[in-house]
């Protein structure tokens, strides 16, 4: 793989990696013939964010790889050392000129070489490991609300909650209005936290789309991370979102630049929808248990393995894909499958992350013989 | 019991959110009294409190555009709350460019004080952020916890140094010991000492003038007729001193203290519309 960026777009993939360490600790890099996409999720699953670049936004865009059959190189990296070589966004603006990522296979290292001012060339060698595609598993399409506005009313609005907020809840309520509250997670603290609470009048949107009484309940931090881009770009947020429970999906789309965010959101069994608000005042949803700290039950493995993984079919819209297990799972998650299988929710309130899927081949696990494998997995499954 | 109020000036505002800002640093929780004239904030010597206690007065018609308040009874026109000043601040963080700040006083799920700041927005209507911010209603009977300390019999009262400066000294003694010792005479002179195993620190004030109180009752005898160059000291926590400063945003037109030898330190800032007194107890 090789690719070129140059001028103004060096900020711009600096910023959406920026962004992107907001949700994990590891970078996820897969060049295609869509362009090169940038992913990330967070330890519990339960965020997903994806940057996919075209190719018109590279001077220079060769997704490399062997014979157009073969798999193509995917790969993921440290964030932290990712992030290092774009941590000062205003010394991008000013002296970076170009940047190149290159990937040396038999170096088993990905490059990223910066041209600078004064023909100073920064070149940076990362580890990287093979892995398999990462790939959140939802569809917009099927998402009851929409809402479209510039990201400077939704940064303007999110900017009254604390910078240590966990969650805050998105709803509908009467006059097309659409609220944001901060969300407390169970009536003893209610008595005990400030709770802040602002409306935002429909004519704020571009469009909204909205089932009354809905509202869903998502973590703050991750979406920060995005407004920030977003704003920064100045595009068009565009957030999908159906029942509490399924995954919200943030939206931006540029000509050369198409990013989602995808969060799961509390599941809230009891109420099914908001009364309408009075004075401002909304009923709490009921309070839910914490985020459930086992998401991966309902996941899943994705890199357990350094299997490879298969082209995929397209994400399924609400449930992990039945695909066949492989030796690798754990039997643990084997089991905790089948709950996330059943198409009524469980009985316990949970933060559901039902979106990931597994791209393991029906083939079973094997190397492709071009592919190098780094490290021998030590307990010989593969 | 009813309290509502209301912020329109953007000025009056700002000196609001400095006021709540520099009592959010000194104290986690404190009691917020409401009368028809004033407002207090007042935080009495627990145990809990490290023993230091705090008396912050401000006429409301210096901050307030409106003000209406009715107490628990007839007799008694007066609320007090206790309330966590940290959310305060932050619910007037944001509204910087807020066309007005409404207060009132609800109970809907438990006693709040609603915060709603009026915000402009590129929409018709204004964008309207509400903070409720819960708090406890105190009791008739645990009033008098709350009354207002008395000046203590010092033994010497002076001026305080350039309180920018004495931040930056004590915040740099902080890293070097737990306790400071304040000393000051009756000649304008003020030292700060930290002392430890290791080493020991002195800062010198010279000239800073002692203020004239003028004789009640007697009330400040111990002052009178006292060595000009003796030291009156007192041993205190640095954590809080340096809270006191690290809150005062603006500088204040009046800074004092009065020391009452090995028992408490005394301090007094005066500022136009508030006046803050903070008491800190002399340690062993």
């Amino acid at each position: 793989m090789k690719c070129v960026i140059a001028g103004g777009n060096v900020k711009v993939l600096g910023r959406a990696v920026h962004s992107l360490s907001r949700i994990g600790d590891e970078l996820y890099l897969e060049p295609t013939e869509k362009g090169l996409s940038l992913r990330a999720i967070n330890s519990s699953r339960s965020a997903f964010a994806s940057f996919l670049f075209a190719p018109l936004f590279f001077q220079l865009y060769e997704p490399g790889g062997p014979a157009p059959d073969t798999e193509r190189f995917r790969c993921k990296v440290h964030m932290k050392s990712f992030l290092g070589v774009f941590r000062s966004l205003p010394s991008l603006d000013k002296s970076v000129g170009k940047c190149l990522i290159l990937l040396k296979h038999r170096a088993s290292r990905l490059v990223l070489q910066l041209h600078c001012k004064y023909g100073v060339t920064k070149t940076h060698n990362l580890a990287f490991q093979e892995c398999e595609r990462l790939q959140a598993v939802f569809d917009t399409q099927r998402c009851s609300s929409r809402l479209c506005a510039p990201a400077r009313v939704l940064a303007d609005a999110v900017v009254h909650f604390p910078p240590t907020l966990a969650e805050v809840t998105l709803g509908t309520g009467p006059g097309g209005k659409i609220s944001l509250r901060n969300y407390v997670e169970d009536e003893a603290e209610l008595s005990k936290t400030m709770v802040t609470e602002l409306w935002l009048a429909e004519d704020e949107f571009q469009s909204v789309t909205v089932s009354p009484g809905s509202c869903i309940t998502f973590c703050l931090k991750e979406f920060r991370g995005l407004l920030t881009f977003a704003e920064t770009s100045n595009l068009l947020l565009t957030i999908h979102f159906d029942e509490p429970g399924r995954p919200v999906v943030f939206t931006l789309d540029d000509t050369v630049l198409e990013v989602h965010l995808v969060l799961a959101t509390l599941s809230d069994l009891e109420s099914s929808s908001l009364p309408p608000p009075t004075n401002g005042v909304s009923h709490l949803p009921t309070p839910a248990d914490d985020f459930a700290d086992d998401l991966e039950s309902y996941m899943v493995a994705l890199e357990s393995s350094a299997c490879e993984g298969a082209t995929g079919g397209p994400p399924s819209p609400t449930f992990p894909l039945r695909t066949p297990r492989t030796a690798q799972s754990d039997p643990e998650e084997q089991e905790e499958e089948e709950d996330g299988a059943v198409p009524g929710t469980p009985p316990q309130k949970k933060f559901r992350s039902l979106f990931f899927g597994s791209v393991l081949t029906p083939g079973g696990p094997g190397l492709a013989p071009t592919q190098e494998v780094l490290a021998e997995d030590s307990d010989g499954e593969c | 019991m009813r309290f509502r109020a209301k912020i329109v000036d953007l000025a009056c505002l700002n000196n609001f959110s400095r006021v709540i800002n520099t009592i959010s640093k000194l104290t986690k929780t404190c009691t917020l009294r409401l009368t028809v004239c004033k407002l207090y904030f007042i935080l009495s010597d627990k145990v809990a409190n490290g023993g230091a206690s705090m008396w912050c007065e401000l006429c409301q018609g210096n901050f307030f555009d409106e003000f209406q308040m009715e107490g628990v009874a007839a007799e008694h026109n007066e609320i007090y709350l206790e309330l966590v000043p940290e959310n305060l601040s932050r619910a007037l963080k944001t509204a910087h460019s807020a066309k007005a700040v409404k207060i009132k006083l609800t109970n809907k799920h438990c006693p709040c004080l609603r915060v709603a700041v009026e915000l402009p927005s590129l929409s018709s209507s204004s964008r309207i952020v509400t903070h409720d911010i819960p708090v406890g209603v105190i009791p008739r009977r645990i009033w008098n916890d709350f009354r207002e300390p008395t000046m203590p019999d010092f033994d010497v009262s002076i001026y305080l140094p350039v309180l920018k400066i004495m931040k930056s000294v004590v915040e740099r003694m902080k890293n070097l010991s737990n306790f400071i010792v304040i000393e000051a005479n009756l000649s304008g002179e003020m030292n700060l000492k930290i002392e430890t195993d290791l080493v020991s620190v002195t800062t010198h004030f010279k000239d800073l003038g002692n203020p004239p109180w003028a004789s009640e009752d007697g009330c400040q005898s111990s002052a009178q007729g006292r060595n000009l160059e003796s030291m009156a000291e007192a041993r205190i926590d640095i954590k809080k001193l340096q809270q006191l400063l690290a809150g005062q945003q603006v500088n204040p037109t009046k800074a004092l203290c009065n020391i009452v030898s090995k028992r408490i330190v005394h301090f007094i800032l005066l500022h136009e519309d508030v006046s803050l007194q903070y008491f800190i107890p002399a340690l062993a």
